[in-house]
């Protein structure tokens, strides 16, 4: 059974279930790429991904890069009760973060004190709606890296 | 299509098990007691129903159903997805059965032991979409998932906690009425609601909805056969359904304006085929698994402005006696969160005047299901 399909990762954190339409994003995130499904007819970008495009209905799209960089459309700081391997970074945020190249398309995401650092690391006095992020990518097996973010433009 | 549904049938019997965080009944059980209950107020036999409609949600299926109270023939029977989007759905597909022809007596009903059951969104099991968008950085629950909207809502309109404490006090002070609501005997203090924990910010105990063990039903049939029913008929004046264009479900993330709901949509069909609007209902049952969808259920009804949801709630206008009295019962935050079905019974009390928070001559009443989610609502009409 692929690691996907078991319940949680080592750390008690849920992998991506991910399916056909979804997984072209999770292979790029694995290479350390941020790319969005867009529409090879009238090349709007998508989130998320889906078989045909809902304004010219072409079924033919490319994965686009996208530069990482966003800001916070919003966020909340969750608290327990959580699924165990959750509760045991709570308190810790979560944010909406809304694409600079793609407005409209926002990704859920943790804002991180440090790359690689975990979920609830950043003081959440420092988050704002509005607030410039980037990408970074924590791995979390050979397969499977989390695009995650960063507060700051550099 | 339109002046065929309107008023053309009636809700005449109103029916409900005790809520409470624990019953010993199962599901079934609860489903039939609150059905057979619906239909003696009604004083219709069981061997009468000919329809049904539920929740996809709902576990007694209909053959378990039928067979247990002794329905008759089930000519049409139908079920809504969507949780609490589909408890108004319910009554719209019952209308439109009977109003073509394919029914004559229809129960809608929801059991449910939320209560004592597990938690949905503890398991590990995910669906593969929107959950891997979402569920592997902690947006687990739904409460968390409302929580990143009602921010964004209060940022962008100013409103404030205080404003979300309304909606929590009135609710409060409503079930505080009511002896079947679970928090009859519980008073909340605004002190109380600001100092409560955290569940997932800016949401707080206090802003999400009961855990509770009930069932509810009600009874449907023409306005012709009601008005030999030996209740006031509860006409169903309007019905909709609603699900928005590039609508995500409770993560509506990825369209343009994720603030403007299924409420928005579900208010237009209403709206376009009733004979009255926002400013002349005198009580509304808003369904509210979490206190902020209550102002931006006010703004998608038109009971405001887009952006005033928050600013509404002041000066107690959700309380008896307000601007709008609002989910006089104690709605899903105070009285008992049944998948909002315990909205529509309430809303039946109101327009026969038999309310414990009975808004003086009521004779018109909105009643929403979910909002955040493919959502539907009834305006109810004495
Ligand atoms: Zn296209």
């Amino acid at each position: 059974m692929p690691s996907i399909m078991r319940g949680t990762t080592d750390n008690g954190l849920l992998p991506p279930v991910t399916d056909q339409d979804g997984a072209p994003f999770w292979d790029y995130a694995a290479r350390g790429e941020l790319r969005i499904q867009t529409c090879a007819g009238c090349r709007t970008p998508r989130f998320p991904p889906r078989p045909c495009c809902p304004y010219c209905q072409s079924f033919a799209h490319r994965w686009q890069k996208v530069s990482g960089r966003g800001h916070i459309w919003s966020f909340v700081i969750a608290h327990p009760p959580l699924l165990e391997g959750y509760a045991q970074l709570a308190p810790y945020n979560v944010a909406l973060i809304e694409l600079l190249d793609a407005p409209g398309i926002r990704l859920v995401g943790n804002v991180l004190a440090a790359p690689d650092a975990p979920p609830g690391s950043l003081d959440p006095a420092r988050l704002a709606i509005g607030a410039a992020v980037r990408v970074t990518f924590t791995r979390v097996s050979a397969r499977l890296a989390l695009p995650q973010w960063l507060l700051g433009t550099s | 299509m339109a002046a065929a549904l309107k008023d053309a049938t009636a809700i005449v019997g109103i029916g409900q098990t005790p809520f409470a965080r624990q019953l010993p009944d199962s599901e079934k059980t609860l489903a039939c007691r609150a059905v057979l209950a619906a239909l003696d107020d009604a004083g219709i036999a069981p061997s009468e129903v000919d329809a049904l409609a539920s929740y996809t949600m709902e576990e007694t299926d209909e053959v378990e159903l039928a067979k247990a109270i002794g329905a008759g023939d089930i000519t049409h029977f139908s079920r809504v997805g969507f949780g609490g989007g589909g408890s108004c759905a319910t009554l719209a597909h019952l209308a439109m059965a009977i109003t073509t022809g394919q029914a004559r007596v229809g129960v809608a009903w929801r059991s449910r032991k939320r209560g004592s059951g597990p938690r949905p969104w503890r398991g590990s099991v995910q669906l593969p979409t929107p959950a891997q968008w979402t569920r592997p950085y902690g947006l687990l629950r739904p409460v968390d998932e409302i929580a990143m909207l009602a921010r964004r809502y209060l940022h962008r309109y100013g409103g404030t906690r205080e404003h979300l404490c309304n909606v929590a006090l009135a609710c409060r002070r409503h079930a505080n009425r009511n002896p079947a609501a679970v928090m009859y005997h519980r008073p909340l203090t605004r002190e109380a609601y600001l100092a409560a924990r955290w569940i997932s910010e800016p949401l707080c105990l206090y802003d999400n909805c009961l855990e509770t063990d009930g069932a509810l039903a009600c009874v449907l049939v023409s306005a012709e056969r009601a008005r030999d029913c030996r209740h006031t008929p509860v006409h169903l004046h309007s019905a909709a359904q609603a699900l928005p264009a590039q609508h995500h479900g409770m993560v509506n993330y990825w369209n343009d304006d994720p603030l403007t709901g299924p409420s928005w949509t579900a208010a237009r069909q209403l709206w376009k085929t009733a004979d009255f609007g926002p400013a002349d209902v005198d009580v509304a049952q808003i369904y509210d698994a979490f206190t902020p969808l209550i102002p931006l259920s006010l703004e998608g009804y038109g009971f405001c402005a887009r952006g005033e949801g928050a600013a509404f709630t002041e000066d107690r206008a959700l309380e008896l006696g307000g601007r709008l009295p609002v989910n006089t019962s104690g709605g899903g935050l105070s009285e008992a969160y049944v998948h909002g079905f315990n909205l529509i019974n309430e809303g039946v009390r109101q327009l026969r005047g038999t309310s414990t928070a009975q808004v003086p001559g009521a004779r018109t009443c909105l009643v929403t299901a979910g909002e955040g989610v493919p959502t539907s609502a009834v305006l109810l009409r004495s």
